[in-house]
């Protein structure tokens, strides 16, 4: 009974005093997290989950403050992928933030188009093309449907369309 | 003696009943017409030809009517003489499945004409004019794909290490291949010579299923007769996939195609032995592809056998040739039973890819897709010819576990259906395999385009920084100037200023 | 143009599709089942002749146990209920379990193992989905709980018995009732079989060899089991024939248990059992052919399907000689089901095309 009691007690203590050393002495991963959960976000910069882009969100949800079901482009999947990676409980797509989808593109009426420039200076990957006071359009291959060119547009002659067909 | 022998057994595979008796038991019909044709501009790989002709027009066989597109690409020929009734989009089947093509509707005159112009040209010299030759003149593989040929004897011209010729027809109930070997086999063998000296090949082997005999002995003598010391005829085990270009590969030579690139890396190239014979019909008789060998069989047909197509015969003109349907037919495949596909209707047209029509009888194909769970019994990874774990890639494909799909190969499957047949929960693995393929294939794209938007988003990050610190550096340049400008005209007021009591001082003075 | 098209003599006609393959499935679940249970009818056979009606009793007691609830379960999970008890697996399970337990047990053992089996598959999601062998797992835990029970078995008919052995109706009346004939009890009956008693006898220092020459040791293996254990194998060598099942995991199990066996009695005869009698004794043959062979439970890669085999083996012969129990077929089986996962991890081929990792 000794023997056991004092094998079990001395397993313990050097498997906390290896632990310990461990947390103290092998290098940080810090940057490397924020990193994993960008890698699993889209990326698109839409903000729509209340960040002001992606690694700030990503930020967010490593330091805690943030839900992982704030993301619309990323749906369920990207959700998921964040559930697994942190072990935390996967949540339904809080629907209340916006609809930005990587399965839609923008599209400039270019009869209304007043040539202001707004869209293309809002546009996070500069997807549109068109100089101050000329016609703008949309590069429908790099638009990743983010959305952020429809409000600043004075003429509202933005919509979203599906990417294909 | 001709023949050579294999390297290496396959692993995996399956041996199927061949069903090919009934449609091998009368010679090829030829000079069958249909009253109208449907020719599809893009029933080839690659991209689509290009029309040259008008609604209206009168054709004669053996005529362009569609260029090559960009490659890969090749042209398109009337199948017959007759008039050009109408230019417009259709279905067509192609290699793997069903798709909209501008088509070429000619309402044939039932003379055959022959097209006059340019088929008296002798075969050029030159390699390179040789393959722009075989490029307009439509052929493309008959093995059931139908890529251009051209591009794929380009891709090892010069670096072919060994041509191999497949006349394996592993597939049941497809024989257009036996029979054309029983039939032309010179022709065929001289075809393969001269695509031997298109990719400099200096090894042929001409691979045949140990179940066609007569194939065999005939191509045997073609070999012997036409004496080139670089052909070889190997005859191979009958197991199903063994034609299937990589495990044809491995099955003679031992060696694999790396995953995702194709044979002509490692130095081989795999061409059917009905594109061999399109080959010597165009440099001995100046001759494009304007028929093909088709096999009509099934237990829903009258009478199943082997016919000489023109391209773009609506379906249901040829089963009317072979005596119809018998009252039990429920399904009809483009192909052959176990990779070809089910067509909805019989109007649609025959292409360069169509090798078979099945007119599926009642009780001969699968009719229930009822399944039960997976029992892990493994015996789909037994028979997988890429060495897969379907019973693995079932789950990970349920899960949309994209990481898992790459790594147990997903893309390596060659949907051969194997694993279907073996499975005793009767699931539709092949089936679930191409949809999670797609599924991947989507999310391939997403992430590409995160990634591209995330450098997008970095470089304007950067270029809107490097406009801010120019604007910056310009406006501390400005003041500089401003300030520099101060201080000069400061000195030069203080200059005047002391001149100017200069001169009052020298005034001043008597 | 507007003429019509010109109108062929057979009007086109409409097909239904369905997806390729389309050649029809050479095997079925049910069959295979089906095929698993005609194997074992030898066995059976071999079994009710040496030691009575029992097998019979136990198998007619867990199977409609086994089915009820299957039956019970998938309705609670809303399930379709026929179609899953149409594919046999419940009455494998059960009849496995009958083999494996003693043949002289109140009606409420084999029932209660008939519940078990058929909990531990379907509560893991029903066919396919069960790591471990619910056969297995219902032996074990009524091992552990009625460790009284589950130990008495009966002598063969045959050798030197002394006493006049229960009759069918006999047997009968002590499953359901519990009633003996006047003046005995369960003890004047039962005895240990022969690993059991072999077990015993080598820990009383008493040598194999001796042993082998009372009537506790028949030809080649213990009385009566050596030829159960014959004619497991028949039915396993069929299996084998019959293609359902492959043969990496019964020779690897066997391989497992013999190798040692025959080194270590080639050291010591006097102290360790030979390898005949390790193979057909006990449950050797009926684990290497019907249980490790199990697909759901086991490895299914062929090279981890030996790993597997070679595992149930080993542990079995460690079990049956130093460990606690006389026989170790199921607790090896058990262990080595959890290991299966890993085992298949890393034992997938090549796939074509593929570099070597």
């Amino acid at each position: 009974m000794l023997t056991a009691v004092t094998v079990l007690t001395g397993l313990s203590l050097a498997l906390a005093a290896a632990l310990i050393a461990a947390s103290r002495w092998l290098p940080e991963r810090g940057d490397d997290a924020v990193e994993r959960i960008e890698r699993l976000l889209p990326r698109i910069q839409c903000a729509q989950c209340g960040y002001p882009g992606c690694r700030p969100y990503a930020e967010a949800i490593l330091a805690g403050e943030a839900e992982i079901n704030r993301c619309p482009p990323g749906g369920e999947s990207t959700i998921r992928a964040l559930a697994e990676l942190l072990g935390r409980e996967p949540t339904p797509l809080d629907t209340s933030l916006g609809s930005a989808s990587m399965d839609r593109v923008a599209r400039i009426d270019e009869t209304l188009c007043i040539g202001c420039n707004l869209c293309a200076r809002a546009c996070p990957v500069d997807a549109i093309v068109g100089l101050p006071q000329r016609m703008h359009t949309v590069i429908a291959r790099l638009c990743t449907g983010c959305e952020l060119c429809v409000p600043p547009c004075p003429v509202d002659c933005i919509e979203m369309v599906p990417r294909h067909g | 003696m001709v023949d050579v022998t294999f390297e290496r057994y396959l692993t995996g595979g399956i041996r199927l009943a061949a069903n090919k008796t009934a449609s091998t038991e009368e010679p090829i019909l030829r000079g069958f017409i249909p009253p109208l044709l449907v020719i599809g501009l893009h029933q080839h790989g690659g991209t689509s030809a290009v029309p040259i002709v008008a609604v209206g027009q009168k054709v004669a066989k053996g005529e362009p009517i569609a260029l090559p597109g960009a490659p890969p690409s090749t042209g398109v020929h009337a199948s017959s003489s007759g008039r050009v009734r109408a230019i417009e989009e259709r279905l067509i089947p192609t290699g793997t499945k069903l798709r909209a093509s501008l088509c070429i509707v000619i309402e044939t005159d039932g003379e055959d004409r022959r097209f006059e112009g340019g088929s008296d040209e002798p075969w050029p010299e030159s390699r390179e004019v040789r393959i722009e030759r075989v490029r307009l003149a439509g052929i493309a593989g008959l093995g059931g794909a139908a890529f251009p040929t051209a591009t794929k004897l380009e891709a090892v011209a010069g670096t072919c290490k060994v041509l191999i010729v497949n006349g394996a027809e592993c597939e049941p109930y497809i024989s257009c291949d036996d029979m054309l070997m029983r039939e032309a086999p010179a022709e065929i063998v001289a075809g393969v010579i001269r695509m031997a000296d298109l990719v400099a090949a200096p090894r042929v082997i001409i691979a045949i299923e140990r179940d066609k005999p007569r194939a065999l002995e005939a191509m045997r003598k073609a070999v012997t007769a036409a004496g080139d010391p670089r052909l070889a005829i190997c005859e191979i085990p009958t197991v199903y996939p063994a034609g299937g270009e990589r495990q044809l590969i491995e099955l003679l030579t031992g060696e694999e195609v790396p995953s995702g690139a194709y044979p002509s890396s490692i130095g081989y190239v795999c061409q059917n032995v009905g594109t061999a014979y399109a080959i010597e019909r165009l440099a001995a008789r100046g001759e494009p592809l304007t028929s093909r060998i088709v096999t009509v069989t099934g237990g829903g047909v009258a009478r199943p056998r082997n016919v000489e197509v023109p391209i773009g015969t609506p379906i249901h003109y040829l089963i009317e040739q072979c005596g119809g349907y018998r009252r039990n037919v429920v399904r009809l495949i483009h192909g052959g039973s176990m990779m070809g596909y089910a067509l909805p209707a019989d109007d649609l047209p025959t292409t360069k890819a169509t090798s078979c029509i099945i007119a599926a009888a009642e009780g001969e194909v699968r009719e229930s897709f009822e399944e039960w769970a997976c029992i892990r019994c493994g015996e789909c990874a037994s028979v997988c010819p890429a060495r897969l774990q379907p019973q693995e890639l079932l789950t990970a494909a349920a899960a949309r576990d994209f990481d898992d799909l790459e790594a147990l190969g997903l893309d390596d499957c060659i949907e051969c259906g194997c694993c279907d047949v073996v499975c005793p929960s009767h699931i539709v693995l092949t089936e679930r395999f191409r949809g999670a393929k797609r599924a991947f294939a989507e999310h391939a794209r997403r992430l590409a385009l995160s990634a591209e938007a995330e450098e997008r988003h970095k470089r304007r990050e950067r270029r809107l920084k490097q406009i801010e610190e120019d604007r910056r550096a310009a406006q501390e340049a400005l003041k500089a100037k401003l300030r520099a400008d101060e201080e000069a005209r400061r000195r030069a007021v203080a200059a005047a200023v002391e001149r100017a009591r200069q001169r009052k001082r020298r005034d001043a003075e008597p | 143009m507007n003429e019509p098209e010109p109108r062929p003599s057979t009007a086109p006609r409409r097909f239904e599709t369905a997806a390729p393959p389309h050649a029809i499935p050479t095997r079925s679940v049910p069959a295979i089942m089906r095929r698993v249970l005609y194997a074992l009818i030898p066995a059976a056979a071999a079994y009710t002749w040496f030691f009575g009606i029992g097998l019979v009793i136990n198998f007619a007691i867990a199977a409609p146990a086994a089915l009820a609830t299957e039956a019970a379960i998938l309705s609670l999970r809303r399930r379709p209920v026929r179609r899953a008890l149409r594919d046999g697996s419940a009455l494998v399970t059960a009849a496995l379990l009958a083999f494996a337990l003693p043949p002289l047990l109140p009606w409420w053992i084999p029932a209660l193992g008939g519940f078990v089996a058929i909990a531990a598959k379907q509560l893991y999601g029903g066919l396919g989905k069960n790591p471990f062998n619910p056969a297995m797992v219902a032996y074990a835990l009524l091992l552990l709980s009625f460790p009284i029970h589950m130990t008495q078995w009966l002598p063969p008919r045959m050798g030197d018995i002394d006493y006049t052995p229960l009759t069918a109706i006999e047997q009968v009346r002590y499953s359901l009732f519990d009633e003996l004939p006047p003046k005995r009890t369960v003890d004047a009956y039962t005895r240990a079989t022969p690993l059991d008693a072999v077990k015993e006898g080598l820990r009383e220092q008493r040598s194999f060899q001796e042993m082998s020459a009372t009537s506790l040791i028949g030809t080649f293996g213990g009385l009566g089991w050596e030829w159960v254990s014959s004619f497991v194998a028949f039915g396993g060598l069929y299996l084998l024939y019959a293609g359902i099942i492959r043969w990496q995991i019964p020779v690897a199990t066997l391989a497992g248990i013999a190798v040692p066996a025959m080194l270590l009695h080639m050291v010591d005869p006097e102290r360790f059992a030979s390898a005949a009698f390790h193979l057909f004794s006990g449950a050797a043959m009926l684990g290497a052919f019907f249980i490790a062979t199990d697909p759901v439970s086991a490895s299914t890669t062929d090279r981890g399907r030996l790993i597997f085999g070679a595992g149930v083996g080993l542990l079995t012969y460690a079990i049956r000689t130093w460990g606690g129990y006389p026989d170790g077929v199921a607790f090896a089986v058990l262990l080595m089901n959890a290991a299966v996962p890993l085992i298949d991890r890393f034992t997938r081929p090549r796939i074509h095309g593929h570099a070597e990792r």
